[in-house]
């Protein structure tokens, strides 16, 4: 299988494998963990220190519960990478880059140009989220 | 001609999205124009999707007689003449009964 | 009105270019139908039945006179010289191109406008009480936290894959002129004892195959707080939706399975959360907001006394015209139902008349409520008459607002792939057989809604009749529907029994006012006759001996 990896971090990647949310609560020594849909990623909040890689899967990039995910953990101050993997597509990277994650795995590869246009297609933002990017509102009320 | 029951392939032009009909060759917006597909269908609906002139391929139940070709759900007797509210915008503009084939 | 700035154009230009790139590639071949299919539809492009369907959005329901113009030309150049207002204060056109779709988006945003998220399982378009900033008996403005709303939920990032659709509505009277509480949330604003506004939040209620009304999940949450708690609601139900059956991921099977008081307990958790992440927009851009939306400069000395000598006019200012909060002014309901016409279908040259009223008459606006009708918000009575010429001639002075000709339908088989059955015949020949305006006004307010399909686009469940296009056996057939009722008293209605035929449904409904008249106590709407006698004289009457259709 191809691994393609689109990386937006500085750091050295994770080498350990990822394991489940189960999994995660026994294994101490763990530093990566995947989240799926149906996973609270709320669990993982005591631990974040510890986490250097979340991943959180798309089985169908119609579920949407992993921006949810993403959001609460960039909200409560994880810093480590968090990676999209699965039914990634082009059309969502914006987005998901906007909910926190910062790594895309996609099952069908997704060039690098593609994924740097896909970045730039909103030139301005509505809502405040986790990526820093002032929202409108901000910028015509500028502190 | 096959008369009887048979099985025709619909779909859309994909740029005007005009509603259309196999007809062996090509594709026309007049159902009667419509030709039994029989156990061709799918391969024709992959090479014709392949060509990506038409969207949404599919094969519904018809009936041709000496009158024509009748699709067997009301639907698509609808999408074959168009709107029964709007005549003039359908396929048969002149006819003010041309509503009652659909029922 | 709201104008945008820069910024806003910027968004909707952003989307018009992104939406040309996706319609070259898919014309050139380079992406299969497939991958373009939910890209069309975050665009509000459908594949109906005879055609591309595009719906529009029209932010709760608001529109200048150079817009209402714009979807008047759209409708020439770019469809077959017509447009569907419909429930949901949008407007659909039903033979659009996919090769012209990106410049008739270019066209809509040259004046503001958009088919941003008309369809996806993400925020859809906001809708309001049409009468927002004209009814006497407004408490708040909803229009500026609408804007709000819009604002928010364009693009929203993490809610754009929700489990379902999910549709907002906001008012704020104490009359619920938008089927608030029939919505995923409702909102409705209000004030307490010592004047400070507060939402109210109503939260899982909806149409559909599982109707069901909202409850009360926040009762008084602060304006400057509403962003962050339709965060909390939008947050807990995107996590926990169900996202295994399409037809039960609705928020309201959610509120309704966990049950509100536990929905109540994890978004009040979810609000104190998100209320230290500053998501809020600053006070300021509500003020900078509600300046849009402050009064026209209404004339103080505007005559309040009206010349009703022609009975026809008299008879339209009785039925379509409702209370403006400013003396010597009236808000007009323009009722695009006339007799056996296609309800909310409208000319390009009406729109386009409508248009130009607004322009000369009601400070350049006009609203699309939810009833499938036209609203000149703020007109001067002295103008009313000259006003009613004008629709006259254009065959728009139909004085039949919230009777029985006033039918809501949705599209239904004639257009919509998903129908069972066609509405706009039902409405049409209903409307023939109450023709006569005299035999309208006797039965008074009477909402008849019609659905073509169990989706309930057309409200059935909220009419007072309510009709539901089935398929029996591949023939068209309609279940007849009592009792159902939108706004304060809001309630849904009931089947009566096996259904009928196209004749036969008419017929019924024919029989079911002849029990309201004959048993209505003095001052009874239909709906309230039905509620004190219920559904038993209602039933003997429909279902007597001729049980032919039965
Ligand atoms: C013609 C294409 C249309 C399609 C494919 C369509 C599809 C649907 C579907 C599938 C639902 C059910 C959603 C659910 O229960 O989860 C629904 C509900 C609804 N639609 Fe449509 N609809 C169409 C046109 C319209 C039109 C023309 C209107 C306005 C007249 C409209 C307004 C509504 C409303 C008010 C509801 C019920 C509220 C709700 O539960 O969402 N729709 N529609
Ligand atoms: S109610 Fe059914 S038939 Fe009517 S528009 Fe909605 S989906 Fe179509």
């Amino acid at each position: 299988m191809v691994e393609q990896t689109l990386r937006f971090r500085d750091d050295e990647p994770v080498g350990d494998p990822a394991v489940t949310v189960d999994a995660f609560a026994d294994q101490s020594n763990a530093t990566a963990v995947r989240i799926e849909p149906g996973d609270d990623a709320r669990a993982l909040l005591p631990h974040l220190d510890r986490i250097a890689l979340v991943e959180v899967n798309f089985p169908a990039y119609t579920d949407g519960r992993g921006y949810s995910a993403a959001r609460i953990l960039r909200e409560h101050g994880y810093t480590g990478e968090l990676r999209a993997v699965g039914d990634v597509l082009v059309d969502q990277l914006s987005h998901m880059r906007r909910c926190g994650f910062d790594s895309f795995a996609p099952e069908q590869p997704i060039s690098a140009e593609a994924a740097a246009r896909a970045f730039t297609t909103w030139p301005e933002v509505y809502q405040k989220t986790v990526d820093g990017r002032p929202a409108i509102w901000a910028k015509r009320h500028p502190a | 001609m096959k008369t009887g029951e048979i099985k025709i392939i619909t779909g859309n032009d994909l740029r005007t999205g005009d509603v259309v009909w196999w007809t062996g060759e090509g594709w026309s917006r007049h159902v009667n124009d419509a030709v039994e597909a029989g156990e061709h269908a799918e391969a024709v609906i992959a090479r014709e999707n392949a060509k990506q002139i038409v969207t949404d391929t599919h094969v519904i139940d018809a009936t041709r007689t000496a009158e024509g070709v009748r699709p067997a759900h009301i639907k698509d007797r609808i999408r074959a003449l168009g709107p029964t509210v709007r005549l003039d915008l359908s396929l048969k503009p002149a006819d003010p009964d041309a509503g009652t084939w659909v029922i | 009105m709201y104008q945008y700035d820069q910024y806003d154009q910027a968004m909707v230009d952003a989307r018009v270019a992104e939406f040309r790139d996706q319609v070259e590639r898919r014309l050139a071949g380079d992406i299969t139908e497939d991958q373009f299919k939910p890209l069309r539809l975050k665009n509000g492009l459908y594949l109906q039945l005879h055609a591309y369907m595009l719906r529009v959005a029209i932010p709760y329901g608001t529109l200048s006179s150079r817009q209402m113009r714009m979807l008047g030309d759209i409708a020439d150049k770019y469809d077959r010289g017509y447009g569907h207002f419909t429930t949901r204060q949008n407007i659909q056109y039903n033979w659009i191109k996919l090769q012209e779709a990106p410049d008739l988006l270019a066209d809509l945003a040259s004046v503001e406008m958009h088919a941003i998220q008309t369809s996806g399982n993400c925020i859809r378009n906001t809708t309001a009480d049409q009468f927002a900033g004209a009814a006497a008996d407004e408490l708040v403005d909803p229009r500026p936290y609408a804007e709000l709303l819009r604002q928010w939920s364009t693009f929203h990032p993490e809610f754009d894959y929700l489990p379902r659709k999910f549709k907002i509505a906001i008012i704020g009277s104490e009359t619920d002129r938008a089927a608030m509480k029939l919505h995923d949330i409702g909102i409705q604003l209000v004030k307490n004892d010592a004047g400070e506004i507060g939402c109210r939040f109503y939260v899982g209620g909806g149409m559909g195959r599982t109707p069901m009304i909202a409850p009360v999940i926040g009762d008084f949450v602060p304006p400057l707080q509403m962003i962050s708690y339709l965060e909390a609601c939008l947050r807990v139900y995107n996590r926990h939706g169900r996202r295994d059956n399409k037809y039960k991921a609705r928020i309201k099977i959610l509120v309704h399975e966990i049950g509100a008081d536990e929905y109540r307990r994890q978004v009040e958790e979810e609000f104190a959360h998100i209320l230290t992440l500053g998501l809020e927009p600053p006070p300021a851009e509500l003020e900078r907001i509600k300046g849009f939306f402050a009064d026209p400069a209404f004339d103080p000395a505007a005559p309040d006394e009206l010349d009703l000598s022609d009975p026809d006019f008299a008879l339209w200012v009785d039925q379509n015209i409702h209370a403006h909060k400013k003396p010597g002014y009236a808000i007009v309901n323009i009722s695009l139902k006339p007799v056996g016409g296609i309800p909310g279908d409208a000319t390009s040259d009406q729109i386009r008349l409508m248009a130009d009223l607004a322009k000369d008459y009601s400070f350049d606006e006009l609203r699309v409520t939810h009833a499938q009708n036209i609203v000149l918000p703020h007109v001067r009575k002295a103008d009313l008459y000259t006003i009613w010429q004008k629709l006259e001639e254009a065959g728009l002075a139909n004085a039949n607002l919230d009777l029985i000709g006033d039918i809501i339908a949705c599209p239904g088989l004639d257009y919509c792939s998903l129908a069972n059955a066609r509405s706009i015949p039902v409405a049409q020949k209903i409307s023939e057989r109450f023709g006569d305006l005299g035999r309208q006004r006797e039965l008074g307010e009477l909402k008849l809604k019609i659905s073509g399909c169990i989706n309930a686009c057309g409200h059935h469940h909220a009419g007072h009749i309510g009709i539901l296009g089935v398929d029996r056996k591949g023939v068209e057939n309609y279940q007849l529907l009592l009792g159902g009722c939108e706004g304060a008293d809001t309630s849904l209605g009931q089947i009566t029994g096996p259904g009928f035929n196209e004749d036969g449904i008419v017929d019924a409904v024919e029989k079911v006012t002849e029990v309201y008249l004959a048993q209505r106590a003095p001052g009874e709407r239909f709906v309230d006759t039905f509620r004190r006698i219920g559904m038993t004289p209602f039933k003997e009457a429909i279902y007597a001996k001729e049980t032919a259709n039965g």
